[in-house]
């Protein structure tokens, strides 16, 4: 029997990805233009681990799910309201930054801080999850920096499956190039897993499951501790969103060919 | 389908105190007075819930949108009903909103020359051009010498409707006090023996036609003692307490409008003090009013409202408000700017005449969609507000005192506050004032004045027509402009290609071909992908559906193809038009528009559903 698993989800709060962005200059560096004004969600890189990471505690018995992240306490605030609706979960929340351009080595520090601080937590059955990109800045370095903190040593990156097996082990699947999977067998927890888009789907909003993860996520935010994150020694020489090109014609009904052609057509002509 | 036609499908249910549907300002009214009476200092529980024993009151608000910050109106308000709820409001705290420091109207004069405009109008035009020196005529516009007292919003609010939900909502969530979910439709009312107990929540993993798929998960009920609906005018709940428990002899909505706006930066060097507000009318059409609302930090709302009453059988408006914004008077200060976002909604403007019951059994109707609005002042947001606080103040009362939520308890604690208030009396004086329309924009016009004038003592015209008997055929409205044949040559084409009428009714018109720029004029499509997208989770079954598609097949209009706000809906070239759930921005406007009935319900049926715009600027 596969002994329980204590699962920690590290997950930033990214700009809906519908907005359009604009980076500024701010007084403490690059920032995004009304950031605090855009609708947030959860990386959507990290919503894939946290899902799969609720699925996983859900068939071990005895395991816990905690999910950790940093972000303004209000933006996280308003993240939660659509999150908590989707499994259960408990919140352990950081009140700093997640504009993406936070240093990836102090924000890792704050998070290792967080997951250390977790009461009843056993750090040697900890499996830590979270996206091996991130729609922030996609530096995907945030998470490996939290493993080395806390000293886990086995790390998977572009996770898709994980499969415990009846000893303790467990199986990763991770992508490597050419479409295919890499498969490993890790002895067992501690490990930090960077999921890719993982094979579940996104969870169905269920009332139950929210009433009953805010009764521990309003008191999560209210005692959130607060990050002292600094730019200072960081210099950004460039800061800008990738060109957009937009030119919308309607054409109903045409082939699919004709399509891959004028495509490969427009693109060989930048 | 209503719950008596569903097939049995085990659903699970919760148990609360109060269930809210819609979160807009009269439930954000609402919540803000309920929560702050809910607990006590120490955080005991004031109210015990009698949902759950032991604990404080159970209150839970669902919100169709995605997010709570995604409904779309920029507004000015007096803000009274606001202010007195926050009496130490600094405006600076909510984002994109400011006090109000200058308050115009405009009339606009016809600078394209295929406005449609009557004798009378033309007649006004040429003698305000002639005497334009002496007037004060200067970029094609008239700028009345004083805004009425009616229309004023002195010592009020430019807001973005947007925003402030997130910044009410925000401290809503941070109390504790009450849950708002977003993302989640309500379905439908929970009605036994007259009597509303809750809601149902929409089903979940089924295809488009509403039937399980893998992963179904059946709508959960709600049960709550008290059910609050505040979800807008076109809000399915709403509309499905209308259809099953009737609404008071001679009320009824029959007139609408849609506001479609957008949020524009303007270009550095437009120095225009946040808090200026224009109000316009005139142009595009005479029947088109029109809004300018600047924000802090170089933002303006520019949008217009085309009413139900403007006869047009192809109303757009996303072109005639790309006309608009070209309008000399306000491209002097938007040329140059940049679209940051759209949105478009419909507004319920019977006000008090399409007002419901008020309250039932186990329910009670605030905001929009309980005849809130003051169609004399144009104001809305307000009044939905202190709708809900009204309503607030009644259920602690009755809280209190530990009486059930009947229809004449509600009565006494929350209809009777109402009827008591400014609210009601202001309504009351507004009742009639737009009658005047009906007989044309200048009759109107003078009939507001009228009605303002004797505090609602005289009004001019006539009780207000539906939307679908008001309308002409293309070939009766554009007599004189075009030909029955050339009309018949575009709708031909149209149909054939699956595009609507409008924009080639409007080039043959006169109307100039709007030059895309892709920063501020962009085409309908793209707008859909400026600034705040439209998604739509899947999942969710369409919320559009028409009942009788052969009705459909007949339809000789297809207003709703032809008034869609995200051109959600398409002509096909047989049976119902297509629905693109992915486009659509729950404007609502099709449901109004749709000249079909069956069985006395519009034949396009608009029910609850997911997804839509996804931005807060609005």
């Amino acid at each position: 029997m596969t002994n329980p698993y204590h699962v920690v989800v590290c997950a930033s709060v990214v700009p809906d990805p519908l907005q359009t962005l604009e980076p500024i200059t701010g007084p403490s560096g690059p920032a995004l233009k009304n950031e605090m004004m855009l609708p947030a969600i959860l990386d959507p890189w990290a919503s894939h681990a946290l899902y799969e990471g609720a699925n996983l505690v859900k068939h071990i018995a005895g395991s816990k799910l905690w999910l950790v992240s940093m972000a303004p306490k209000a933006k996280l605030q308003q993240v939660m309201m659509t999150v908590a609706q989707k499994v259960p979960l408990q919140l352990v929340a950081v009140d700093g930054p997640s504009s993406g351009f936070a240093d990836a080595h102090q924000t890792a520090h704050a998070l290792a801080a967080a997951i250390r601080a977790i009461a009843g937590i056993d750090l040697s059955r900890l499996l830590l999850f979270g996206g091996w990109e991130s729609a922030s800045r996609s530096a995907g370095v945030t998470l490996q920096l939290i493993g080395e903190e806390l000293g886990i040593v086995d790390q998977f990156q572009g996770v898709d499956a994980i499969t415990p097996q009846e000893d303790g082990s467990f199986e990763v699947l991770e992508r490597v190039e050419g479409a295919r999977h890499q498969v490993s067998l890790c002895a067992g927890p501690p490990a930090v897993l960077g999921w890719a888009t993982g094979n579940l789907g996104e969870p169905r909003n269920d009332p139950q499951v929210g009433m009953a993860n805010m009764r521990t996520i309003m008191p999560a935010l209210q005692r959130a501790t607060v990050a002292s994150i600094s730019a200072d020694g960081m210099r950004y020489s460039n800061v800008a969103t990738p060109k957009q090109q937009r030119q919308t014609r309607i054409v109903k009904e045409l082939p699919a060919e004709d399509i891959a052609r004028e495509i490969v057509q427009w693109i060989t002509q930048e | 389908m209503t719950t008596a036609d569903q097939p049995a499908i085990e659903r699970a249910s919760i148990d609360v105190d109060i269930a809210c549907v819609g979160f807009g300002p009269a439930t954000g009214g609402f919540l803000t007075t309920l929560s702050r009476q809910l607990l006590n200092d120490d955080g005991s529980p004031a109210i015990e819930s009698k949902a759950a024993p032991g604990l404080p009151l159970q209150v839970i608000c669902y919100e169709r949108a995605d997010d709570i910050g995604f409904g779309v109106s920029g507004v000015v308000t007096r803000a009274r009903g606001i202010q007195a709820s926050f009496p130490d409001l600094d405006p600076a705290q909510i984002p994109m909103a400011a006090p109000v420091v200058n308050e115009k109207v405009v009339y606009l004069l016809d600078p394209v020359g295929a406005s449609r405009r009557s004798r009378v109008l033309r007649a006004g035009d040429r003698c305000l051009r002639a005497l334009g020196n002496i007037l004060g005529v200067a970029n094609d516009a008239f700028e009345l010498p004083y805004t009425p007292s009616f229309l004023h919003k002195k010592d009020g609010l430019v807001l973005s409707i947007g925003q402030f939900n997130q910044w009410v909502g925000s401290q809503l969530m941070s109390s504790g006090a009450v849950q708002i979910w977003p993302g989640m439709p309500v379905d439908e009312a929970l009605i036994e023996d007259g009597k509303v107990v809750g809601v149902r929540l929409v089903d979940q993993g089924v295809d488009r036609q509403g039937n399980p798929e893998p992963g179904f998960t059946a709508g959960m009920d709600i049960h709550a003692a008290l059910t609050v609906i505040g979800d807008g005018p076109v809000g399915a709940v709403g509309h499905d307490l209308d259809s099953r428990l009737g609404t008071p002899p001679g009320n009824e909505v029959r007139e609408w409008a849609l506001g479609m706006k957008f949020v524009i930066e303007l270009r550095p060097g437009i120095d225009l003090q946040p808090g200026t507000v224009f109000h316009t009318f005139g142009f595009p059409e005479p029947e088109i009013f029109g809004f300018f609302y600047v924000h802090p930090g170089g933002v303006t709302s520019v949008g217009i409202f085309v009413p139900s009453w403007f006869d047009c059988p192809t109303r757009t408006v996303y072109r005639y408000l790309q006309h608009y914004i070209q309008h000399p008077y306000l491209w002097r200060y938007l040329e140059g700017g940049r679209l940051r976002s759209w949105g478009a909604k419909s507004l319920q403007e019977s006000g008090k005449r399409g007002e419901p019951y008020l309250v039932g059994d186990g329910y009670a109707r605030i905001g929009e969609s309980s005849g809130s609005t003051n169609v004399l002042t144009g104001s809305g947001v307000d009044e939905a507000w202190t709708s809900g606080v009204q309503l607030a103040e009644g259920v602690l009362e009755l809280l209190r005192a530990g009486k059930p939520f009947t229809r004449e308890n509600l009565a006494q604690a929350y209809e009777a506050r109402r009827r008591a208030s400014w609210l009601e009396r202001e309504a009351r004086i507004a009742e009639k004032s737009r009658d005047g329309f009906q007989r044309g924009v200048v009759t109107g016009l003078i009939g507001m004045a009228v009605t303002a004038f004797t505090k609602g003592q005289v009004s001019l015209g006539s009780h207000p027509s539906k939307p679908c008997e008001r309308i002409v055929s293309p070939e009766q409205f554009y007599r004189g402009k075009l030909k029955p044949r050339e009309i018949e040559s575009i709708q031909h084409q149209c149909n054939v290609g699956g595009t609507s009428l409008h924009d080639s009714l409007m080039d043959a018109c006169g109307w100039s071909a709007i030059a895309h720029d892709g920063s501020l004029l962009v085409s309908h499509q793209d707008v859909l992908l400026l600034g705040g997208k439209v998604q739509a989770p899947a999942g969710y079954a369409d919320h559009v559906r028409f009942r009788d598609l052969e009705v459909c097949g007949r339809c000789g209009t297809k207003l709703c193809v032809e008034m869609c706000s995200g051109q959600a809906i398409t002509r096909s070239l047989e049976g119902p038009p297509n629905f693109d759930r992915e486009k659509c921005v729950f404007c609502g406007a099709c449901m109004w528009n749709c000249p079909e009935s069956v069985e006395g319900r519009p034949n396009l049926q608009f029910r609850a559903g997911a997804g839509g715009l996804h931005s807060a600027e609005n």
